[in-house]
């Protein structure tokens, strides 16, 4: 009896795991695919999608792009969410609640209204497409995680440690700089890269915003338009290292501040 | 000589909260004041506004002659050490204790070397290049006060600095405390509510409850002679009991008629304090009566004793016996005390 509920057990674990992870397997086996289809037989394994991915000016320069906005809208977004927590956490000010409330609110919307929203504003004051508005856009959607994760980790006893700097002489610069900053680092780490992975394959904001220079997910959805051959799979399998190196990085920073 | 720090009519209000009450009080430069007081009694309100942590409702705070009143923090002559330490966690102690100097512009060498001075003088000079983490609670607050003391203040302000520290180590850290002050000569002033550290340690010691100073002086005149019942109370243990000063300028009291040591005009009420140590078995010329012995805890130099005397049962009466007193609960047996040990309080 006990031996069936085991095995019962094992395949329904296999079914789950096999339902979440068998497209991705099967997107990154068919990249190693050797003939002109991403359908089996598996003819592979060979590099040959991955050379023609590389050697496709479009697509190096969108993962270019992609690298570029998430680098600098995740900096900007960890940036101004440490700036905005420091602020609730140190300050009291008028409908404190209310206003952490309305900043987190982001969250909630769907990307799709903030990429239109932001459209018809960049239209309204003439800023054209580009992967700056893109970015603007990912601070827009990252700021409220970043602000959340970094409230949640400042306390009380932080800011005895901040007011012991302000008592020897630091300047508030300082104090951020110097004594508040430092020891935040984890968390400032941890939202910077899970920025980066949500920024790194968010679609629906860079396609509504972006025109000649795009991201690497906009430029993997012209690619799908002429239909399917294993170099999307090929694509498609490089963008899932990357964002597993960032959810890495991000759990690295996490659990290094769990041991301290 | 004049005050290094005066307070002077400072009020404290948090919301409809009176936290201090027309607080006046003078610093002495070099001296050790220690604020003593149960919790919510404003001594670290107070603290928090010679510091500069919080701006008096009322008032004013001069240091050195100068208006500090709304001076911030990092602009004050004064450093705190904190409850808590707030050590920097993620720099060495080196760089904890240079700090303050780092801020005020000198260079790393000149820092370091004047880290390494201080850190020797709490008794912490091999732990420069450790983090705050790697101590135990007594050495973080060493680092705390050497970072405090490095940037020579002329106040240093120290907020239950032993308060986290096991009896042993706080007794150890409290004589340390004393003699570094004494060879650094600043102006030390140290909030606690633990009776015995303020007796060890203060030069003047400031007795406050309800926002205000119920009294103040050298600590053995403090206990000696505590201005009011409440520092008779908290400064050490006390038996009170209600008087009253009669025309013939004598006071009644539940044992009788007592002629006492006062100026408090007939007719006043007033209660007499009688320190446990005062109250013996036996003979000596002021008669307590028969009381009935309550709880004896042995004490090792010393057994503490409740007593329900028969003329007046309500009150509690607290002696010191000697530890080879024969006296076991239950025991019904004469007390009594010497006038000069009564201490005759007129508030």
């Amino acid at each position: 009896m006990r031996g069936g509920m085991r095995a019962i057990t094992i395949v329904y674990a296999v079914l789950v795991y096999g339902f979440i992870f068998l497209p991705v397997v099967t997107l990154v086996l068919f990249s190693f695919q050797a003939t002109s289809f991403p359908i089996p037989p598996f003819s592979g394994p060979s590099l040959r999608w991955y050379q023609t991915v590389l050697a496709d000016q479009r697509l190096t320069s969108a993962l270019g792009n992609s690298l570029l906005v998430a680098v600098i809208s995740s900096a900007l977004a960890t940036f101004l969410g440490f700036l905005a927590a420091w602020g609730f956490a140190r300050f009291v000010l008028p409908a404190s609640a209310l206003l952490r409330g309305l900043i987190t609110l982001p969250l909630t919307v769907s990307y799709l209204i903030i990429g239109m929203g932001l459209l018809v504003l960049f239209n309204r004051i003439g800023m054209p497409k580009s992967l700056t508005a893109a970015g603007i856009g990912h601070v827009v959607i990252n700021l409220p995680l970043c602000f959340a994760i970094l409230y949640s980790q400042m306390g009380e006893h932080q800011a005895n440690i901040e007011r012991a700097a302000r008592d020897l002489g630091a300047r508030e610069w300082q104090v951020l700089a110097l004594v508040t900053a430092p020891m935040l680092w984890p968390a400032l780490f941890a939202s910077f890269f899970l920025s980066m992975t949500f920024s790194w394959d968010e679609f629906v904001i860079s396609f509504l915003l972006t025109r000649f220079d795009t991201t690497l997910p906009v430029e993997i959805w012209n690619l799908l338009r002429s239909g399917l051959n294993p170099k999307t799979n090929a694509v498609g399998a490089l963008v899932f290292l990357i964002s597993i190196v960032f959810v890495l990085l991000f759990e690295i920073a996490l659990f290094r501040k769990s041991k301290s | 000589m004049t005050a290094l720090v005066q307070v002077k009519n400072v009020s404290q209000l948090f919301g409809s909260m009176c936290a201090l009450d027309h607080v006046s009080l003078d610093i002495a430069p070099e001296s050790y004041t220690v604020l003593l007081g149960p919790s919510g009694s404003g001594k670290t309100t107070l603290l928090s506004i010679l510091g500069g942590f919080l701006a008096p409702s009322e008032g004013q705070v001069l240091i050195k002659g100068e208006d500090c009143t709304s001076m911030p923090p990092a602009k004050r002559p004064t450093t705190t050490v904190f409850q808590d330490y707030a050590l920097f966690p993620h720099m060495t102690v080196g760089n904890n204790v240079g700090f303050g100097l780092r801020m005020r512009g000198l260079a790393r060498p000149e820092r370091d070397r004047r880290a390494r001075g201080v850190l020797a003088l709490v008794g912490l000079a091999e732990a420069f290049d450790k983090k705050p983490h790697q101590l135990s609670g007594g050495q973080r607050q060493r680092v705390a006060l050497a970072r405090a003391l490095v940037v020579e203040p002329s106040v240093l302000l120290l907020d239950e600095p032993l308060g986290a520290l096991d009896l042993k180590l706080r007794r150890q850290m409290q004589d340390e405390l004393k003699a570094i002050q004494k060879r650094v000569g600043t102006a030390f002033v140290h909030v606690t509510h633990d009776q015995e550290e303020a007796m060890a340690l203060a030069d003047h010691c400031v007795v406050m409850n309800n926002g205000r100073i119920e009294d103040e002086g050298p600590a053995e005149r403090v206990y000696s002679r505590p201005g009011s019942r409440f520092s008779a109370t908290f400064m050490g243990e006390s038996t009170i009991f209600p008087g009253r000063v009669t025309p013939s300028r004598e006071i009644e009291t539940p044992f009788g008629n007592w002629r006492l040591n006062t100026d408090a005009t007939a007719g006043t009420d007033v209660a007499l304090a009688l320190r446990p140590e005062h109250v013996a078995i036996g003979d000596r010329p002021l008669a307590l009566g028969r009381a009935k012995v309550g709880d004896v805890v042995f004490q090792g130099s010393f057994k503490r004793v409740t007593a329900a005397p028969e003329r007046a049962a309500q009150i509690d009466l607290l002696a010191r016996l000697p530890a080879d007193a024969v006296v076991r609960s239950g025991d019904v047996v004469e007390f009594a005390c010497d006038p000069r040990h009564v201490l005759v309080l007129t508030r």
